[in-house]
């Protein structure tokens, strides 16, 4: 009874969809959660950018409140993306462990590469409709300056610190390899990090000093960066280059940098017995 | 060639205090192309830790491990592809159903939903499993259910080795007989070869062709379940396969089977 033989990329592709679609059975099974999910992420963004449009009552300085609002939301809706991406893939482990499944994944011939590859793919598109459709409603309910918007320029941004986020998600997710607890604390408190320095809501430059220094190193820094200046001021591919520039080299830094690390990660938790101790 | 091959294979865990347990010490022990061979083992005596040094979920201090020849430490990959196992617990993810679970088992190793459905019916008309609860969550399955989810899971990948750890503990008597029916069957039929690790000396007696007593973290013996019994004659009355284990490791049956910590 042997299976036909495959070839290797084959087999690895086979893999890959078999992550993507255990991820879309879950999220179906778990619809109702989404659905409310999907209503948090809409009304915390739209609680946000209101925010914008309460500012003009303290102080006599004249705000743009339409900008500012357009700013704000621009901030929760790329925020709330990015941070959903290093989410997952940080809570890769984690989260089998607590399923109790990790150890036939571990033990299976698809490659790491594969499965991490196949929880980010799963994590932009389900993040990428999420923030369309919030998107959408905000749409409806604010006017938002939009009108010399460079849409193309913007998702080209968002792919493109799709991948490095994803490669720091992979960094972060090899914390709970080394400790179980502790490293999913970890990321936890580095994705409150980011958060904070990463210019989500204001600009960076507002920080003191060494905050603006861990924000060069965020990739979620120049992600709003180009996505702002897309979105707001309309700006073409030469004024984008900059973020995106840096975000590619983010990207072909944090991939492999966070495969390797995880692999290292890996041969430690299973020298110690740490993948799992019960049975 | 043999289906699986220990020399002298070490592992020791740290314990938090400090402390250093042997897990395993010094294990060799092959299975040959279509043999079952049993381990019987009281708590903590390192079976598990057996079972996932040749999953490679464990890497070995020391020793050899081959999986039809090839090296399982060096080349994980290669062996990964041609092995699968069954633990004491299922390990499934519990909000989905059986079927989607054994989707996703499949397709790490490649295995397409096209190859999988009728190869799913077909092992699941094999275990007694009705084809329309496999639509059902994991979780609404009883324990003896899921096992024999767990067995398709493991079954569907086409194994030459199959690792089956505790894969009766728990069950109710009918569950029991049920899965061990079902093993039964897997070696009649299939050309895999078996490593099971049991606390039932009964399913070793009747399952395997060889039978190996495991004692913190040794194996004391490894012989046809009539030899091992042999050994242990006294005045030239045969003991049971019970009271054999008891002899070579100090324990009763109960102690050994006794729930962990
Ligand atoms: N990952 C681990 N980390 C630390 N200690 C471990 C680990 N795995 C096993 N041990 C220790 O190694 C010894 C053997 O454990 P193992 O789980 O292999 O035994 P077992 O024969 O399967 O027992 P059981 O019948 O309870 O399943 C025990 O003392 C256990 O505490
Ligand atoms: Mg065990």
């Amino acid at each position: 009874m042997r299976g036909t033989v495959k070839p290797l990329w084959l087999t690895e592709m086979v893999a890959v969809w078999g992550y993507v679609q255990r991820n879309y059975f879950l999220t179906k099974r778990y619809f109702m959660w989404e659905v409310v999910w999907l209503v948090y992420v809409t009304i915390n963004a739209m609680a946000i950018t209101y925010i914008g449009a309460g500012a003009a009552e303290f102080g006599n300085i004249a705000i743009n409140t339409e900008r500012y609002m357009t700013y704000l939301l621009v901030g929760a809706l790329l925020w709330n993306y990015l941070s959903m991406l290093f989410d997952v893939l940080s809570e890769t482990v984690s989260w089998e462990r607590w399923e109790g499944t990790i150890e036939y994944t571990f033990m299976s011939p698809s490659s790491r590469i594969t499965h991490l590859l196949g929880m980010g793919f799963y994590a932009v598109v389900y993040g990428v409709l999420q923030t369309a459709l919030t998107l959408g409603v905000c749409y409806l309910f604010f006017d938002l300056d939009l009108s010399r918007a460079n849409y193309w320029g913007a998702l080209l941004v968002l792919v493109v610190c799709s991948v490095s986020l994803v490669g720091f998600g992979i960094v972060a997710a090899v914390l709970p390899l080394l400790s179980p607890e502790k490293g999913q604390q970890v990321s936890y408190i580095v994705s409150s990090v980011l958060l904070l320095v990463s210019g989500v809501y204001y600009d960076v430059s507002v920080l003191p000093n060494w905050m603006q220094a861990i924000a060069t190193v965020s990739p979620v820094t120049y992600a709003l960066e180009g996505g702002r200046v897309a979105l707001l001021e309309g700006a073409g591919a030469a004024e984008l280059w900059e973020s995106i520039r840096v975000l590619l080299v983010m990207g072909v830094v944090f991939v492999p940098l966070g495969i390797w690390v995880f692999h290292l990660g890996e041969v430690y938790a299973k020298k110690t017995g740490k993948l799992k101790r019960s049975g | 060639m043999k289906a699986l091959e220990l020399r002298d294979v070490e592992k020791s865990f740290k314990k938090r205090r400090g402390e250093v347990v042997r897990a395993l010490d010094l294990v060799s022990l092959s299975v040959g192309k279509g043999e079952v061979v049993g381990i019987l083992g009281p708590n903590g005596s390192g079976k598990s830790t057996l079972v996932r040094v040749i999953s490679t979920l464990v890497l070995p201090d020391r020793g050899e491990v081959e999986v039809f020849g090839i090296d399982a430490v060096r080349h994980p990959k290669q062996v990964q592809r041609s092995m699968n196992r069954v633990s004491v617990e299922a390990s499934f993810f519990k909000k989905l159903s059986a079927m989607e679970n054994l989707l996703y088992g499949a397709k790490l190793y490649g295995v397409t939903t096209r190859e999988a459905r009728p190869r799913i019916a077909e092992i699941l008309e094999n275990v007694g499993f009705a084809q329309k609860r496999a639509l059902e969550p994991m979780e609404h399955l009883s324990r003896g259910m899921q096992q024999k989810i767990a067995l398709a899971r493991a079954l569907l990948t086409s194994p030459v080795l199959m690792l089956l750890d505790e894969p009766t503990t728990g069950l109710d008597p009918r569950s029991k007989k049920d899965v061990q029916a079902f093993i039964h069957r897997i070696r009649e039929a299939h050309d895999s070869s078996i490593l099971l690790c049991t606390h039932d000396m009964g399913e070793a007696e009747e399952l395997c062709d060889r039978v190996g007593i495991m004692v913190d973290g040794k194996i004391l013996a490894l012989e046809k379940p009539e030899e091992l019994k042999a050994c242990y004659a006294t005045n030239g009355r045969i003991p049971t396969l019970e009271e054999t284990f008891m002899a070579a490791t100090g324990y009763s049956v109960e102690e050994a089977s006794a729930e962990k910590e």
